[in-house]
This record gives C-alpha cells, sequence and structure tokens, in this order.
C-alpha cells in the first residue's frame, strides 16, 4: 500500500530563536529606546541632565577653590565653588557659638544624645528598660552641655548651637511629645464627651496653626504667662513649643494605629478583666504603636526639618549658626551659597537615612501581615 | 419525670447606687476633674498675664488695629502707605498670603502630578530622576530652600538695568520678572507690555524676586511631596485596569487618563488636601526672605505696638481659617469626584 502523498510528514522551517529578553542591551533598549517618542525623551533628559551635570562639575569641581582663602575665592566668584568657606566656618556652624576650648563636649554631648536613639532603631531593644537609656542619654547631654560640675566650666544656652542644637531640639521635643500625644490619642477615643472635646480640640487647633505662629508664642508670650520672676530662657520655652507642636501630630498617627487593632482586641482584655490602662498598657498601644513605627519615623523627619526654623526666634541652631558666622564676617558673606549647600547635605544625610528606615520597618511590618 | 423548678423571684429593682464601680459614675468625675483643672489651670494664666501685663505697662486690646501703621509694605495689590492703620496692613499681608499659597498650590499640583506619573514611566531614565528629585527636595528643610532660592534670585540674576529678555514679552532681572500685563484704562482693556527703560524695566506687571523665591521654593518643596502622594494613589489601582486598558486597545497615556487617574484620584484628594493646607502653614516661612505675608506683618507690628497677643492670635486665626476653608472645598472637590458606588 502506498501513502498518500499529501499525509507524508513535511516539517516546516525553524522559528528563529526568540529575541533575547535579558541582559543589559536589551533592558536599555526596551526601557530607553523603545520607540521613536521614548528615544527622543531619552535624548532630551540626558542631554538636560548631562549639561547640568558638566555644569555643576566645572563650578564645584573643576573651577571651585578648596582652600580656605578669601582672596582666591573672590577671584573664582561666579565661575567656580568656594568651598573653603567650609574649611574655615564648619566648626562654627556646626557648634555654634560654644567656647573653642571646650568644644569637646557637645561633640561627646551629640554621641551621647546619639546613642539612645540608635538603640530605639532596634526592635530587639523596645522595653521598659529604654526609658532608662532615654533618661541616661538626656541626663548626659544636658550635662555635658551646660557643665557647672566637676570641673566643667558652666556654658549658658545662649552659646549652645549648631548640630547639637538641632540634634537636641527634635529629639527632646520627640521625646516629650510622645507620652502627650498617646495621651491625647486616648482621649479623642475616649467615651468622655468632656475629655474627648478638649483633646480635639488640643489637636486641631495645634495643627491648624504654622509652626513659625507657635514659636513666635513660645518667645513673646510664654514669658506673659509665667510669674515674672519664673520666666525660662528661651531654649526651655521653645522646646515646649515644639514639643507641644509635635504632640497634636502624633496624636493623629497613633489614634490611626489605635483603629488598626480590632475592637476584639478590646472585648478579649476587657473579659478578661483588664482594668481600662492595664488593657491599653499590654493590649492595645502595643499593636498600635508597633503598626505606626514608619509614620512616626516619617513625623520625626519633618520634625527635625522644622527644628530650622527656630532661627526665626534667634536660637543658633544649624541654619542659624550659618547665618551667624558668615553674616558677621564681610570676607565670607558672598559664599552663603556653598555653606547652604553644606548644611543641606547634613540635613539630607540625616532624613535621607532615616527614610530608609522608616520605609524597611514598613516593609517588614507588611510582611508580618499588618 | 421531670419535676418543675420552682419560678426564680424577679430580680429586685435595685437603685442605682453612687459607687466608684459604676464606670458611668467614674466618667462624671473624671470629667468634671479634668474641666475643673483646665478651668483652675485658665484662670490662673490669665491672672497671671493680666498681673504681668500691668507690671510692665504693657496695653491690650484690639484698639491698635485702628491706629496708624506707620510702616511701608514692599508690595501688595491694595493701595497702602505707612499713614493707613494696621487693620489695612494685615489685609495687605493675607492678600499676599493668599496671592503666594494659592499659586503655589497650582504649579505644585502640576508639577507633582507629572513627577508622580512619571515614575510609571516606561523610561527608566525619567523614573530615575524622579526619583531623584523627590528624594532631594523632600529632605532638605523648605527654610534652607527658600534661602538658597531668594540668595540665587539677588545673587546671579543680571541687574536691573540689563535684565534676561525672554522674548520681549517677560524680563527677568535682580528687580524681579517683568511681564504682560491686562490695563483698564478708558473703559476698554488692553495688554500693556514692559518695555526696557533705562534705569529698569516700565510698565506691564512686575513679580518681586521675594514673591519668586517663595512661590518657587513652596511650589518645588509641595511637588515632591505631591509626588509621592500621587504615585501612592496610582499604585493602589490594580495592575487589572492597566491591563484590561491595554486589552481594550488604549494606549498607556490613554488608559492612564480614561482608566487609573479616576480611579486614583478618590485616594490622592485626602493627602493632596493636607499637602495644600501645610503648603499654606508653610507660607508663613516668607518672613525669612522679607515677603511681606501676614506672619511677617505681624511680626512688625508686634514689634512696633507690643501688642505680641493680638498679633499671634491674629495669625493663629488667619491661618486656621484659610485651613478651615482649604478643607471644605477640597472635601466639596472630594465628594463631587468620588465614584458612585452601588
Amino acid at each position: 500500500m502506498t501513502s498518500h502523498p499529501a499525509l507524508t510528514f513535511k516539517s516546516i522551517a525553524a522559528r528563529p530563536s526568540p529575541a533575547r529578553a535579558t541582559g543589559v542591551a536589551t533592558a536599555l533598549q526596551r526601557q530607553l529606546f523603545s520607540s521613536l517618542p521614548n528615544t527622543l525623551l531619552t535624548l532630551l533628559l540626558f542631554g538636560v541632565f548631562a549639561w547640568l551635570a558638566l555644569k555643576g562639575l566645572s563650578w564645584g569641581v573643576v573651577h571651585a577653590v578648596f582652600a580656605a582663602d578669601a582672596d582666591q575665592c573672590q577671584v573664582a566668584r561666579g565661575v567656580g565653588a568656594c568651598w573653603g568657606v567650609i574649611n574655615e566656618k564648619a566648626r562654627f556652624i556646626l557648634l555654634g557659638r560654644y567656647p573653642q576650648p571646650q568644644q569637646w563636649r557637645p561633640v561627646l554631648a551629640t554621641c551621647a544624645l546619639m546613642l539612645p536613639v540608635l538603640a530605639s532603631c532596634n526592635p530587639r531593644l523596645w522595653k521598659p528598660s529604654l526609658v532608662l537609656i532615654w533618661v541616661s542619654g538626656i541626663a548626659a547631654f544636658t550635662g555635658l552641655m551646660g557643665g557647672g560640675f566637676a570641673g566643667l566650666i558652666q556654658v549658658p544656652t545662649d552659646q549652645w548651637g549648631g548640630l547639637p542644637l538641632t540634634l537636641m531640639l527634635s529629639v527632646l521635643s520627640m521625646v516629650l511629645a510622645f507620652p502627650i500625644a498617646v495621651l491625647a490619642a486616648l482621649g479623642r477615643r475616649s467615651g468622655m464627651p468632656a475629655i474627648r472635646s478638649l483633646c480635639q480640640v488640643f489637636i486641631e487647633l495645634v495643627r491648624g496653626v504654622p509652626l513659625i505662629s507657635v514659636l513666635f508664642m513660645a518667645s513673646f508670650m510664654l514669658p506673659l504667662f509665667l510669674p515674672a520672676d519664673k520666666s525660662p530662657d528661651v531654649l526651655i520655652r521653645v522646646i515646649v513649643g515644639i514639643t507641644l507642636f509635635a504632640a497634636a501630630y502624633m496624636a493623629e498617627i497613633i489614634r490611626g494605629g489605635l483603629q488598626t487593632v480590632t475592637s476584639g482586641q478590646t472585648e478579649a482584655a476587657a473579659s478578661l478583666g483588664l482594668t481600662y490602662w492595664q488593657m491599653q498598657r499590654t493590649i492595645i498601644l502595643p499593636q498600635a504603636l508597633a503598626a505606626v513605627v514608619p509614620s512616626i519615623v516619617n513625623n520625626f523627619i519633618s520634625l527635625f526639618k522644622d527644628t530650622s526654623l527656630v532661627t526665626i526666634v534667634s536660637l543658633y541652631e544649624l541654619t542659624g549658626a550659618l547665618s551667624l558666622a558668615l553674616g558677621s564676617d564681610p570676607n565670607w558673606r558672598p559664599f552663603k551659597i556653598e555653606a547652604y549647600l553644606f548644611i543641606a547635605a547634613i540635613y539630607f544625610a540625616f532624613c535621607y537615612a532615616m527614610s530608609r528606615y522608616s520605609l524597611r520597618v514598613e516593609q517588614r511590618l507588611k510582611r508580618k501581615g499588618h | 419525670m421531670s419535676q418543675l423548678i420552682a419560678p426564680r423571684r424577679a430580680p429586685a429593682v435595685t437603685r442605682r447606687k453612687l459607687s466608684w464601680r459604676s464606670p458611668r459614675v467614674r466618667a462624671w468625675v473624671y470629667q468634671a476633674l479634668a474641666i475643673l483643672i483646665i478651668a483652675l489651670l485658665a484662670w490662673a494664666l490669665i491672672s497671671i498675664t493680666l498681673d504681668n501685663m500691668r507690671l510692665r505697662g504693657i496695653r491690650s486690646g484690639f484698639d491698635f488695629l485702628l491706629q496708624p501703621a506707620g510702616f511701608d509694605i514692599g508690595e501688595g495689590w491694595l493701595n497702602y502707605d505707612s499713614t493707613n492703620p494696621y487693620w489695612k496692613a494685615f489685609l495687605v499681608g493675607l492678600v499676599n498670603t493668599l496671592r503666594v499659597a494659592v499659586a503655589a498650590c497650582m504649579l505644585a499640583t502640576v508639577l507633582g502630578t507629572l513627577l508622580g506619573m512619571a515614575r510609571f514611566s516606561r523610561n527608566a531614565l525619567l523614573r530615575g530622576l524622579s526619583y531623584g528629585y523627590v528624594e532631594l527636595f523632600r529632605n532638605i528643610p523648605l527654610l534652607l530652600q527658600l534661602l538658597m532660592c531668594y540668595l540665587l534670585f539677588i545673587e546671579y540674576l543680571p541687574p536691573a538695568n540689563e535684565p534676561l529678555n525672554l522674548g520681549d514679552m517677560f524680563f527677568l532681572g535682580k528687580n524681579g520678572l517683568a511681564f504682560p500685563f491686562l490695563d483698564w484704562t478708558g473703559g476698554q482693556l488692553q495688554v500693556v507690555y514692559p518695555v526696557l527703560g533705562d534705569l529698569q524695566v516700565e510698565g506691564g506687571g512686575m513679580l518681586s524676586p521675594e514673591y519668586l523665591a517663595v512661590l518657587l521654593g513652596l511650589s518645588l518643596y509641595t511637588a515632591a511631596f505631591i509626588a509621592e502622594v500621587v504615585r501612592a494613589g496610582i499604585a493602589s489601582v490594580p495592575r487589572g485596569q492597566h491591563e484590561a486598558g491595554a486589552a481594550i486597545g488604549l494606549s498607556r497615556a490613554r488608559a492612564m487618563h480614561l482608566i487609573v487617574l479616576p480611579q486614583a484620584l478618590r485616594l490622592i484628594i485626602p493627602p493632596l488636601t493636607n499637602q495644600f493646607l501645610n503648603l499654606t502653614k508653610n507660607s508663613s516661612l516668607a518672613v525669612a526672605v522679607g515677603y511681606p505675608e501676614v506672619v511677617s506683618i505681624a511680626n512688625t507690628s508686634l514689634n512696633q505696638s507690643g501688642r505680641a497677643l493680638e498679633c499671634i492670635a491674629i495669625i493663629m486665626s488667619v491661618y486656621l481659617t484659610l485651613s478651615l476653608l482649604t478643607s471644605g472645598l477640597m472635601n466639596w472637590f472630594n465628594r463631587r469626584s468620588a465614584i458612585p458606588e452601588r
């Protein structure tokens, strides 16, 4: 028998292998040059970016003056940056008007203050003993900065300045604001109408006004509110102002955390016979606070940036110390922009690190199924 | 065989006792205590304040608003000179605040939306640059950005008599940006173009470098935050929606415009409102570059008249009102743009 010619198997030509889907060249092609508009966009963006980068390099590196020499800087003015101003003034910008021979103290004090902050970043240390670390850290900071004992010369608060002051204002206000915020958040969810409305008025009032008006109030009005002979110095008044401001914002964050705790938890705790405070302390708050750690860190970032406003009520933290350092020195005054970039880099380093940390905590929370 | 048990007696009517164990009683006591403490505190504060004011000879009251202010204000839309009363100075400040805040809100929204959408572009360079922008501007204090912006304007712009000429219509120099302006003279509307004079640009409208610095600083800073809000909103729309758009043959841009953005808008508006509120409050930082907005006017008035309480009360009430107005407006917009659910 013969097979029908149409039924004999004939292979068709092999298909070409698919285009490479991996590798740098393909990725570049797909990402940057996939179509004509995309290619044009890439070229345009690259052109602008390259132009800016070249300009920046030429200003910041090629024509820049790195030596602390005001005359050389004056010559290069407009063409190149004068990084010498940082060499010359870094000490003043970072530490403010603190007496020169004593300047190891703010450095050491800053380290002492950073210790509890870093410890708080580790979830394994989130337990009651952390409070002890905080108290000792803050005590060490104020002791070292203020002095007046054990042979340390007393340094009045109006000479504190620079980075230690920035860190102290933000860290201390945040720590003091925390208990107030927890109470205000609990109060805002309380079943007692009087307490609820008191907390609500406080939170909404403070959140509705700019920090600057709170600072004005702290520096101009607080002295009027207190007996004339007991008026605290401006640093304490400003800390009180920032603390109240931060507390209102944090209270809203914590309230958000409280809302994520299901009512079953409250009911379970109540059926165990726990009192209100036992319930909050052992069941509700631990869950609520853990859920809002990223938001609290973000709040701390904005507080850290906001401390720059105390310049306006004449405290010389980082931004204020800069104006003080350059404003009084006609040789270096024209090179403010370089000094601004210097402290911008410091702020950026702190804030970016914190925002990375906040993102990491958020991702860990997501993995745990919050 | 079952034996009926005797029916239980009806519970005795217990009189509600005034016991500490009753939550209601405790609630009443706590609230009464809280109110009492607040009242005592307020009374103490007021009496101490009044004492202090008497001791230092500080006069109080809002009557100073009617007295002549005695200081000049650099710019504003209202006719104002130093013989005008304080209330008019505050009004000029308020208008200046609104003038910069509203413009900055619009600019920041446009820029922020573009940046937020750019995070979803196919183009890696665009994505990267947008990310870089957001991180850079978000992590540097606004005050510093404003100061830098202002410094750049007054340091690096050409002098007033030889400004940058942008197409014969706009002139950018040390004394600001001149632009064509509508003029209403002799009953007819006409456009007045700025002309380069001997010493400076004449005619047309003029935006001062202070205004420009505040406007630019506020918008660039807030745009970074709005970009994040928009990004989060778009990211929350499920991938299936993008894919469904592609399946019915829409281009990426049209799918974004017709399908994704309307859904993202619901999630974007509440945090966007917060950003507008923040921007309005942040406009108070303009005091640092000498732009005469309401805080700066209040600060000057405070130093001149010594009425600290009153001036700060005015600042606070202005911002509280603005906050309430903004959130009211945005709530209305939110209701309007909400997708009706079944």
